[in-house]
């Protein structure tokens, strides 16, 4: 559903990456991992359409980005959800809008997917702080209140940029099961980490595949990691 | 005419969800609300400018410019005979509709604005004066002032056309310069709410940036703004509108009965042009904001 083929991308001078080849499948669970500043995030970006890639060609749903219009990326991201690191809200609303916001942009019945949005919310744990305004919330329930908001459209894929950068290791674990059960229900997973330990303990639960970027390139990691 | 449509369908209440996704923002709304009101106030006197102008150029390039006078000036004696020769002449002349002298009461009264009542006009020697009103055709003022002084030496034909042009010109310029002054209220109207509009995109640069990330349209995105302002520029002006037509009613009249001379104001039907201020400034709102959402949200990924 994301393919990658021959791709390039270049800041302004320097190359930041050259001759990336991925398909994500559906269903699929990969790890991305590096050295910062090595292109996780760009690579991330151009999986998602923020990015055009600067050589080869990125394909979203068999759909050329190059040939994609502002309005094709807008209906792409509503099938691939994405959780940032330092994920952002619109701060005058309250979490259970925020986590909404993907339904009433794209028009969708909020009064239908009362109940959904409702379960939604219970599964990440964030119940009662469902009316609190974002800037109220800790680090961990950002990221879940993030996570619910990325897959409240049930998406076909979820890409995270390092969702567990700003948490503690307990909250990271329950992050990933979520992202597990997630992957269990089919939806294609991608996580952009530098964190070992936390791809050793999810390999224990998932088929995982891992990928490194090291020298502008993408590797396929041993099962070995 | 579809920007008019895209405009109406923008103010009709609907998808309320879509304005609450931009922040409310208290000063730079007033501020818009206030400039948008001061710009239709300003509006309001420049229209009537024009359509007062308006009217007074039509009444003089019009009404005057199918009647003309005939000044009599002749010895106290001879009076009676010559005025009587002129009309005998203008009766017999093509494209003259009515000839008819005016009487003492009527001469008197026109002079009073000038010298007061009282004015002793049967010691003075006042000439006589001939009303004579065209038909549509007109007739030859050359033709008529060659018979006239061959017939009635004391006769001058006075066509009104020495005064009467300047004043056609200058009036029709200083409608000109009403229309003018439109056109700028309208284009200063748009300049201010592009930077009002610009600077509500920029203070909300992370809104837009969430909200391309769920996967809003930008047509989405631009409604949440356009319909804020286009609301204020309708608002704020109908405000302003309203406020300037009070002004006008609140103008001391300066009609004088039967004069030249016409007040600054709307007459009848043209009460309704004032209407039109608010849809046109919402209108302008809209185009302004819409085009600077478009260039804003074109630079965003």
């Amino acid at each position: 559903m994301i393919e990658l083929e021959g791709v390039g991308y270049s800041y302004g001078g320097g190359e930041l990456l050259s001759d990336v080849s991925l398909a994500l499948a559906p269903g699929s669970f990969h790890f991305l991992t590096g050295p910062s500043g090595a292109g996780k995030t760009t690579l991330l970006k151009l999986c998602y359409g923020a990015l055009v890639p600067t050589a080869g060609q990125v394909r979203l749903f068999g759909q050329d980005r190059r040939e994609m219009s502002r309005d094709d990326i807008a209906k792409a991201r509503r099938r691939i959800g994405v959780v940032h690191q330092d994920c952002q809200f619109l701060d005058h609303l309250d979490v259970a809008e925020n986590i909404a916001l993907p339904l009433s942009v794209s028009g969708r019945d909020l009064l239908a997917e009362e109940a959904n949005l409702r379960e939604l919310i219970g599964w990440v744990g964030l119940r009662e702080r469902a009316q609190a305004r974002p800037p109220e919330l800790s680090g961990g329930e950002r990221q879940r209140a993030a996570l619910a908001r990325a897959v409240i459209m049930s998406p076909d894929a979820v890409l995270a940029d390092e969702p567990t950068g700003n948490i503690d290791w307990e909250m990271s674990e329950r992050l990933m099961r979520l992202l597990i059960e997630l992957n269990r229900m089919g939806k294609t997973i991608l996580i952009a980490t530098h964190d070992l330990a936390l791809i050793r303990s999810a390999k224990v639960h998932v088929q995982a595949r891992v990928l490194r970027i090291a020298g502008r390139r993408l590797h396929f990691a041993g099962a070995d990691l | 005419m579809r920007a008019a449509l895209g405009f109406l369908s923008e103010l009709l209440p609907g998808d309320t969800q879509a304005n609450r996704v931009v922040p409310p923002s208290g000063f730079t709304a007033t501020l818009t609300l206030f400039t948008a009101a001061a710009m239709a106030f300003l509006a309001v006197f420049a229209l009537a400018l024009s359509l007062a102008t308006g009217r007074l150029a039509d009444r003089w390039g019009n009404e005057l410019a199918r009647t003309a006078t005939v000044r009599i000036s002749a010895p106290e004696g001879q009076m009676a005979a010559q005025t009587a020769a002129a009309l005998r002449v203008l009766e017999t002349t093509a494209g003259v509709a009515r000839a008819r002298a005016l009487d003492d009461a009527e001469q008197a009264a026109l002079l009073e604005p000038w010298f007061g009542p009282g004015l002793p006009l049967d010691q003075l020697p006042i000439p006589r004066l001939i009303e004579l009103t065209e038909t549509a055709e007109g007739f030859d003022a050359q033709g008529l002032r060659l018979r006239l002084a061959a017939e009635v030496p004391a006769a001058v034909l006075d066509d009104h056309t020495r005064w009467r042009d300047p004043l056609v010109r200058a009036a029709s310029r200083l409608r000109l310069l009403g229309w003018l002054s439109l056109a700028l209220i309208a284009a200063a109207t748009a300049a201010m709410i592009t930077l009002a509009a610009q600077a509500a995109l920029a203070a909300n640069a992370q809104v837009i940036t969430v909200l391309r990330l769920v996967g809003a349209q930008d047509g989405y995105i631009a409604r949440a703004f356009v319909r804020r302002f286009a609301a204020r520029g309708l608002g704020g002006a109908a405000i302003g509108t309203a406020l300037g037509c009070l002004a006008i009613l609140a103008l001391p009249s300066a009609r004088i009965e039967g004069g030249f001379l016409t007040g600054l104001g709307f007459q009848g039907w043209h009460w309704l042009w004032p209407l039109m201020i608010p849809l046109l400034a919402g209108l302008v709102a809209y185009a302004a904001t819409r085009s600077a959402a478009r260039r804003r949200l074109e630079k965003m990924p």
